[in-house]
């Protein structure tokens, strides 16, 4: 057996993340024209209520099919069938503390208890003020598959609706607010 | 189908270590105290997009984003320093193939940033971001200058400690992690709400690194060894206890 160690600790990303975590590319988890692609759009607020203009996100999500590209992947990694297809997206806020990702509907999952995952893209927010990422999850609202989704089910029910973004006129809006009045539902993983 | 039917069994990650990282809200740090959330965190089971992620990197380095040194007509000002170390996981099972980010501000402590104003020198020939990925031991290799202090606004008279900012990503969504590199022996650590957020003091000197005087390169740059700890996986019964060698 090798030697148990602790974990390295979380810092904040700090106000200077842009130097290094903005991708040129990173919004795009599909290209743009990638057929059936939308945009994912929000906007990121504090306690304040006011506009977080120094934050990023990450997403990652499976493919169409509900599969992944990845070895640990008990079904077998499968390269998405989509040209193009990353999984993975970055997006840094703006001037008002918005954000946008391209990208594609994932597949349901399985779980190992036998039930169905809703579609759905995890989130992680980095930034100034944010000593270690917040975990969130985006779920898509004409989905009936929501209603037996086992970590929609798990979440208080006054504040599921934090995770179902809203339709938009390119595809969805996913606001995020990091604490208050409806603040987002934040995961331990 | 088979591929229906069949039992799924996913590795478990180590839950994360909530005595090691830093609470969110951390008042000495002003920032957090709009930011943190109120609510609890509600629990995540680990399933399929936790225990996947992002296997990145090939195609998205350049020949020399490992050195911070070279990416200008000229070299940077500052002492030279190579930052090298294993990204392993909490079983010290190496995590190789994996994508090391890190930015930092140049040797005068002034980033090369919109917003970073205060009057200190920019450097034509410091970006200060740099990528890396790690070989099949975990390891990695930066070089670079020697960040210097700075000041900020959060309490009276700040100074950020010098430090590195590490970007990893691991082999899963489960063990992304952000963190700041420290140097050794800093004077400014007494008074930074940012290093001083980790409780733990042992889970502290986990973000300093070790000068290395072996891995200097004799009549060019210092060294600093840096090993980053991602957590690791939970035991199942399908796993032979002697497995990982």
């Amino acid at each position: 057996m090798s030697e148990r160690r602790g974990v390295t600790p979380a810092q904040t990303v700090g106000p200077y993340l842009h130097i290094g975590l903005v991708w040129p590319d990173g919004r795009y988890v599909v290209p743009e024209g990638t057929p059936d692609g939308f945009w994912i759009r929000g906007q990121i607020f504090d306690g304040t209520g006011a506009p977080v203009v120094d934050a990023l996100v990450e997403s990652w999500q499976a493919d169409p099919d509900g599969r992944f590209d990845h070895p640990d992947d008990p079904r077998g990694a499968r390269p998405a069938t989509v040209p193009g297809f990353r999984g993975f997206g970055r997006a840094e806020t703006d001037a008002h503390g918005r954000y946008a990702l391209h990208t594609l509907r994932p597949g349901p999952l399985p779980t190992p208890e036998g039930e169905t995952e809703a579609p759905h893209l995890n989130l992680s927010v980095f930034g100034r003020g944010l000593l270690h990422r917040l975990v969130t999850r985006i779920y898509f609202p004409d989905e009936p598959a929501n209603a037996t989704d086992p970590v929609l089910r798990s979440v208080d029910p006054s504040r599921r609706d934090t995770l179902v973004a809203r339709p938009s006129a390119d595809g969805y809006q996913f606001d995020i607010r990091l604490q208050g009045e409806h603040e987002t539902v934040f995961f331990a993983v | 189908m088979s591929e229906t039917t069949r039992k799924l069994v996913l590795p478990g990650y180590r839950r994360d270590d909530v005595e090691a990282h830093p609470p969110l809200l951390s008042p000495g740090y002003g920032s957090t105290v709009t930011r943190a959330p109120q609510q609890p965190l509600s629990y995540l089971p680990q399933r399929l997009t936790e225990i996947t992620g992002p296997l990145l990197g090939e195609g998205r380095l350049g020949e020399l984003d490992h050195d911070l040194t070279r990416q200008h007509d000229g070299e940077p000002l500052g002492q030279r320093i190579i930052v090298h170390g294993r990204v392993v996981d909490g079983d010290g099972r190496a995590v190789p193939h994996t994508l090391v980010e890190i930015w930092q501000a140049n040797a005068a402590g002034r980033y090369r940033h919109a917003i970073d104003n205060w009057p200190a020198p920019l450097d034509p020939n410091f970006t200060g971001v740099g990528r890396a990925r790690t070989d099949a031991q975990g390891r990695y290799h930066f070089v670079t200058v020697q960040p210097g202090a700075y000041p900020w606004r959060n309490h009276d008279n700040a100074w950020r400690p010098a430090h590195i900012h590490f970007s990893l990503f691991g082999r899963a969504f489960t063990q992304r992690l952000v963190t700041q590199m420290y140097f050794p022996g800093d004077p400014l650590f007494f008074q930074d709400p940012i290093f001083n957020s980790v409780r733990d003091p042992q889970a502290r000197e986990r973000m300093v690194a070790r000068y290395d005087h072996a891995a200097t390169r004799p009549e060019w740059a210092l060294a600093y060894q840096f090993d980053i700890v991602l957590r690791g996986r939970e035991a199942t019964p399908f796993e032979d206890e002697d497995d990982d060698e």
